[in-house]
């Protein structure tokens, strides 16, 4: 009999459970890994070789250890803020102009009241950072609530705007000239965070306590809060949110400038902590990474500290790449790219299934 | 037998996750016959017929066309054998012309222009007009022009009539009529049953998926179509309950509203809804019912007129502003997964949607939305595999009960719904008459928007006509006749115009 | 006045330069758009297109294959994405930022893989290779005044770009493939169903898309940055290429007026007079970005219906969908 129907189709399923999808996942990964490895043969290095030094330089020793820290403490904090926003589908991708407008609030005030006691000048700092960040975040918000102004676009253009503005500083205003080269001036003592011990690594500044408190406050926030319930039905369907009575132009506004003002807190822990002065490289791409973070998470905030700190591990073990072999540090944004891809086409098989056919006789 | 079916399916069967959607359903047609094929909703109607038209691919099973055995793997493949689909969602592109939508798709398919397929078939459509412009029944007539201008000779027509008047629905059935005598196959979906016994030459049943038998519709009747659909004898009818005369509750007074653009979707709207009423709003679709509900519920601002219930003015008034005065209004909007409901969140999540505001502090407290759920499933019998269940998961009719069911537990003075019974199967349907009529023997008004005519006749007390934003006609149930609705529906007079006012 | 007719032209001339890459990267937008695909990844593929086109020049010297590679290079970014959004329906917003993450990556390592490998640590292009895309006199019409030397005095990448421009407005209104790909975009269920194979559409679409962006990338870092490349070299021209669609409302023609808009901006810093306007360069530099954002606001503001964004743009397209 000749066939009648083809041999394969795609059909819809919903019976994936939770543990196979994480295994889908981690395949993905671990296949993101090998293309890696593939890259890195096909230029002429040994995958492993490389992958052991990224990961020796990484948690090689207690210094690294906490240098990584140092990296995951910004990432995690900015895909917590992040992640706000996108519970609520608010496509927010300008967490780096936000960093950015906290840190320049933070250093206005390590600049110019730098005679306050130091733990108010530092809670001063921190307050300003998240006020700035927020307020940078509230403004895309409040357009698309009155107008519905795209605001994937317009949070975007504000990196570049207040990117601008942090150079005009540098140039101008805030200005030191340090060997003919425009930069600003260190932050003094009174303006830097205080540095307590991390297990087992030494010291490392207080951001890595104000990320465990944030990461335990968000999730608290998101499920167990009015305010949190709000935002998920907003996020989930804004029409039945309107529809119940919700004020959803509140919501949005009011989400936005926690999300805006998280990342606007990382701003100031940067300048205040590792960095010790205002620099145009203080969002650093962190906006874009903490997207892939939160999306790789799943929006949970266990999740997002969890990944970041893989991403941190990845940053760090590149630059030690570079410096072992001569391999451009660049080489974490390509593997950061290609995991993403990865997963992004492993999640069609948590929700798709490829049918075939069996032959039924007629 | 000697003559060859124009379409003939054997076991054909599908199936998604674990239902069984369509179960090894034969089923033939031939030129020269117009086919109905009826069921109720979900028992596989439209699955079956977009296997045909290439939309789905069936699990296992063969489909033949003029005898031979076919793969149809898309619609273009579907085109290509002549088959012609008018989905019931139509398939248009707004922001299209009508003869733009028509000659979409490969030019060569097309073998008979526009204009002379409106000329031969005596349609009534401007081709060069935007389908956003368009009325429903412009709209069905453009998605029946792209089928004739394919040439397709199989046509299957998914409830083209759900969304039309009477007199539309008698000039499409003018139409098929026309197209069986050039000896095209047709192939009718209804749930209708008289639509079924006036325009079918045969008539095949479904039930949950499975052919539950093919019958020639001269042969037949009413009750035992009915009881070959449902499975058992059932009393369709929907009963009217007789309550004394009620204080006026909801009174609009020359409501108008326009939409972002300054069309008109409203125009000076007047009427009173009493205690212990339920008053029905019918029309074609599209004529302001939508608008209508919106705006008594506070989703969105008339643009004139005034809104009272129970004596205090609620214009411009937010859904939230109108609880707050201790009003209580219950609204079932149509779209119940698109606006009703959060299709992602379980029970529990759904119903303390309009609730949780009223909790103190900050925090959430789902244990009593818990209770009130566990206590709806068992009093309403609600199907589901737990609390849990994101509510996207369940069936049309479990899904409306936890709407309406969260809805009355608001203890509402006035109660708005929209399509309450669309997508649901008989037995889901009757239920929501019962407690729409359980709620108007506790004294509280109804708005019900629906579409079904002999529904509305027989469960609404009054019935009012909306036709193109205004209030055409407000008609006694008693006194109404599908005729005369559907008159006032298009905007027609009638010579008994003073009789009815 | 003839200095300042001198400094007008020059001031019009750098910013016909400048909108070139703009253009490319807005008209494969659009293009990708009106097959209903987001694709937020256009600074990514512009970056492809400029390390591949540069790369491939720098070791070959050959024009075709720098221009070949460049746009093989877009066309590869956005095979990816369509890969991703269209076969395995992967959400476009991240796949495209991802595009963009990646894209960014690569070809920052490869410059800087390249300049490690060299000589001196810089990397450059012949003059020979250059020359090929300097500006071509076009005999008779470039010696007319003022738009002789304005209009006709152009790269061939230049005159390519206003082509493809009008070239597209011809094909997205007039032709019969056009209208599918609008069908497509506006409704993919309707043009499905009128046998149109939608995921094709596509596919096709974003890989033209591609390329195109790969030509803008390939035209910054051999004419913008004369052929001397530098780390991030794109540095936003991709995202402004995206609100550009925006701005010009999905119409290539007004796409070329736009990127001419937004050219100017961005060279505006070198032509206005100290002495007229005294702002710090990095407020001009800011420019481009305050005046996008602008746009965006304006055009959300005023909406009309046939001005707007493909209907079912972002959204993918599953046919068995229930």
């Amino acid at each position: 009999m000749r066939r009648t129907l083809p041999q394969m189709h795609i059909v819809q399923r919903s019976d994936i459970k939770p543990l196979n999808a994480w295994g889908y996942r981690l395949l993905a990964v671990l296949f993101a890994l090998s293309m890696g490895g593939l890259f890195l043969l096909i230029l002429g290095y040994n995958p492993f070789d490389v992958y052991a030094t990224m990961l020796r330089g990484a948690l090689g020793s207690a210094g690294m250890q906490k240098e990584t820290l140092k990296l995951t403490i910004p990432l995690a904090l900015t895909a917590l803020g992040i992640l706000l926003a996108f519970k609520m589908k608010f496509w927010n991708i300008g967490a780096e102009g936000q960093i950015a407008a906290g840190a320049i609030a933070a250093s206005y005030f390590a600049y110019f009241h730098a005679d306050l006691p130091k733990t108010v000048l530092l809670l001063t700092m921190a307050a300003a950072g998240f006020v700035a960040g927020g307020f940078w975040g509230l403004i895309p918000a409040w357009f698309k609530t009155r107008f519905g102004t795209n605001e994937t676009l317009f949070t975007l253009m504000l990196n570049y705007i207040i990117y601008y503005f942090i150079t005009y500083l540098r140039e101008g205003p805030w200005r030191e000239s340090v060997g003919g080269f425009a930069a600003m001036p260190r932050f003094p003592k009174q303006a830097r965070l205080p540095e307590i011990p991390f297990p087992f690594v030494g010291n490392l500044h207080l951001g890595w306590v104000v990320l465990l408190v944030m990461m335990v406050l968000v999730f608290i926030y998101l499920r167990y809060t009015k305010q949190g319930y709000e935002i998920t039905v907003v996020g989930e369907n804004e029409r039945t949110a309107r529809y119940a009575g919700m004020p959803v132009k509140r919501i949005i506004l009011r989400t936005m400038f926690l999300s805006a003002g998280i990342a606007g807190l990382v701003g100031m822990l940067q300048v205040s902590g590792p960095d010790r002065q205002l620099t145009d490289s203080v969002g650093g791409g962190r906006g874009f990474t903490a997207i892939s973070i939160v999306w790789l998470a799943r929006l949970s905030p266990f999740g997002s500290v969890a990944v970041a700190f893989l991403f941190a591990i990845l940053q760090k073990g590149s630059s030690m790449m570079q410096t072992e072999y001569r391999i451009p540090a660049s080489m974490s944004d390509i593997l950061q790219g290609i995991i993403l891809f990865c997963v992004l086409g492993a999640e069609f098989f948590l929700q798709y299934r490829i049918l075939k056919r069996k032959e039924v006789a007629a | 037998m000697q003559f060859t079916p124009a379409i003939q399916l054997i076991r054909l069967t599908k199936c998604f996750d674990s239902v069984t959607a369509c179960d090894c359903i034969d089923l033939d047609v031939r030129r020269g016959e117009i086919l109905a094929l009826l069921g109720e909703n979900g028992s596989g109607k439209t699955t079956l017929t977009n296997m045909l038209s290439g939309i789905y691919q069936p699990d296992a099973g063969q489909i033949l066309l003029d005898g031979k055995p076919v793969i149809i793997r898309s619609p273009r493949d579907a085109i290509r054998q002549g088959i012609g689909m008018i989905h019931q969602h139509f398939k248009l592109v707004e922001v299209m012309t009508a003869r733009e939508n028509i000659l979409l798709g490969q030019q060569s398919l097309i073998k008979t222009n526009p204009e002379d397929a409106v000329k031969a078939f005596g349609l009534k459509v401007g081709l060069n007009k935007k389908v956003y412009d368009m009325s429903v029944s412009e709209k069905q007539t453009v998605e029946i022009l792209k089928v004739l201008c394919r040439g397709a000779d199989k046509l299957i027509l998914d409830e083209p009539t759900a969304v039309l008047t009477p007199q539309e629905i008698q000039s499409l059935f003018d139409t098929l009529h026309a197209m069986r005598k050039e000896g095209k196959a047709i192939i009718i979906i209804t749930h209708k049953l008289e639509e079924v016994m006036a325009v079918s030459d045969r008539v095949t049943v479904l039930r949950k998926g499975v052919n539950v038998g093919t019958v020639g519709t001269g042969q037949t009747d009413r009750f035992s179509l009915t009881e070959m659909m449902v499975g058992q004898a059932i009393d369709l009818d929907v009963k009217r309950v007789e309550t004394p005369p009620g204080q006026p509750l909801l009174r609009l007074d020359k409501v108008s509203a326009e939409d972002d653009s300054g069309r008109t979707l409203l125009k000076d709207i007047s009427f009173t809804l009493n205690q212990g009423e339920i008053l029905g709003v019918a029309g074609v679709a599209g004529s302001g019912q939508k608008a209508l509900c919106e705006i008594i519920a506070g989703l969105e601002n008339p643009s004139g007129g005034t809104i009272t219930l129970d004596k205090q003015p609620i214009n411009g008034l937010s859904p939230r502003e109108i609880i707050k005065r201790g009003i209580s209004m219950a609204f079932i909007p149509e779209d119940r997964l698109g606006m009703g409901l959060v299709g992602g969140l379980n029970i529990p999540d759904n119903l303390l949607l309009k609730t949780y505001r009223d909790q103190k502090g900050f925090f959430l407290k789902r244990k009593p939305a818990r209770l009130e759920g566990e206590e709806m499933i068992r009093k309403l019998k609600i199907v589901t595999p737990g609390l849990n269940v994101k509510i996207r998961k369940l069936s049309g009719g479990n899904v409306q009960k936890v709407l309406l069911g969260r809805e009355i537990n608001l203890s509402p003075k006035v109660l708005i719904t929209a399509y309450p019974v669309r997508g649901l199967d008989i037995g889901a349907s009757m239920t929501i008459y019962d407690m729409l009529n359980e709620q108007k023997r506790k004294g509280v008004g109804i708005l019900f928007v629906g579409e079904d005519l002999d529904v509305l006749i027989s469960l609404c007390d009054r019935i009012l006509v909306l036709c193109a934003g205004k209030v055409s006609a407000i008609v006694e149930s008693q006194f109404a006749t599908k005729a005369l609705l559907g008159m006032k529906m298009t905007g027609l007079k009638t010579d008994k115009e003073d009789e009815y006012a | 006045m003839n200095g300042f007719m001198d400094q007008l032209t020059a001031f019009l001339y750098a910013a016909i330069l400048a909108s070139v890459p703009l253009l490319y990267g807005t008209l494969g937008e659009i293009l990708s758009q009106k097959a209903g695909n987001l694709n937020l990844g256009v600074e990514g593929m512009m970056y492809l297109g400029a390390v591949a086109g540069f790369l491939a020049g720098y070791h070959t010297n050959s024009l075709v294959l720098t221009l070949l590679l460049g746009m093989a290079a877009g066309a590869f970014g956005a095979a990816i994405y369509a890969l991703l959004t269209v076969a395995l329906k992967a959400n476009q917003n991240v796949t495209g930022l991802t595009l963009t993450i990646f894209g960014t990556g690569i070809a920052n390592f490869l410059g800087e893989q390249a300049k490690l490998n060299a000589p001196m640590g810089t990397v450059f292009l012949s003059n020979e290779l250059k020359a090929l895309l300097s500006p071509i006199r076009v005999a008779g019409l470039s010696d007319l005044p003022f738009i002789g030397p304005l209009l006709f005095h152009h790269s061939i990448l230049t005159y390519l770009a206003i082509l493809c421009g009008i070239g597209m407005s011809l094909y997205l209104k007039r032709s019969h493939l056009g209208m599918n790909l609008r069908a497509v975009g506006e409704n993919p269920a309707a043009a499905d169903a009128m046998g149109i194979p939608v995921n094709l559409y596509k596919y096709v679409h974003i890989l033209v898309s591609g390329a195109l962006s790969g030509l803008g990338g390939v035209y910054i870092s051999m004419v913008t940055a004369s052929g001397n490349w530098q780390p991030n070299i794109i540095s936003g021209q991709g995202w402004i290429a995206i609100a550009l669609v925006i701005f010009a409302s999905w119409k290539p023609l007004r796409a070329i007026l736009g990127s001419l808009v937004f050219g100017a901006l961005s060279v505006l810093r070198l032509y206005i007079p100290k002495d007229l306007i005294d702002i710090p360069s990095a407020f001009f530099s800011m420019l481009p970005f305050v005046v996008t954002s602008l746009v965006l606001v304006i055009s959300s503001i005023r909406m009309k219906r046939e001005n707007q964004q493909p209907a079912s743009c972002g959204i993918n397209y599953f046919r068995e969908e229930r």
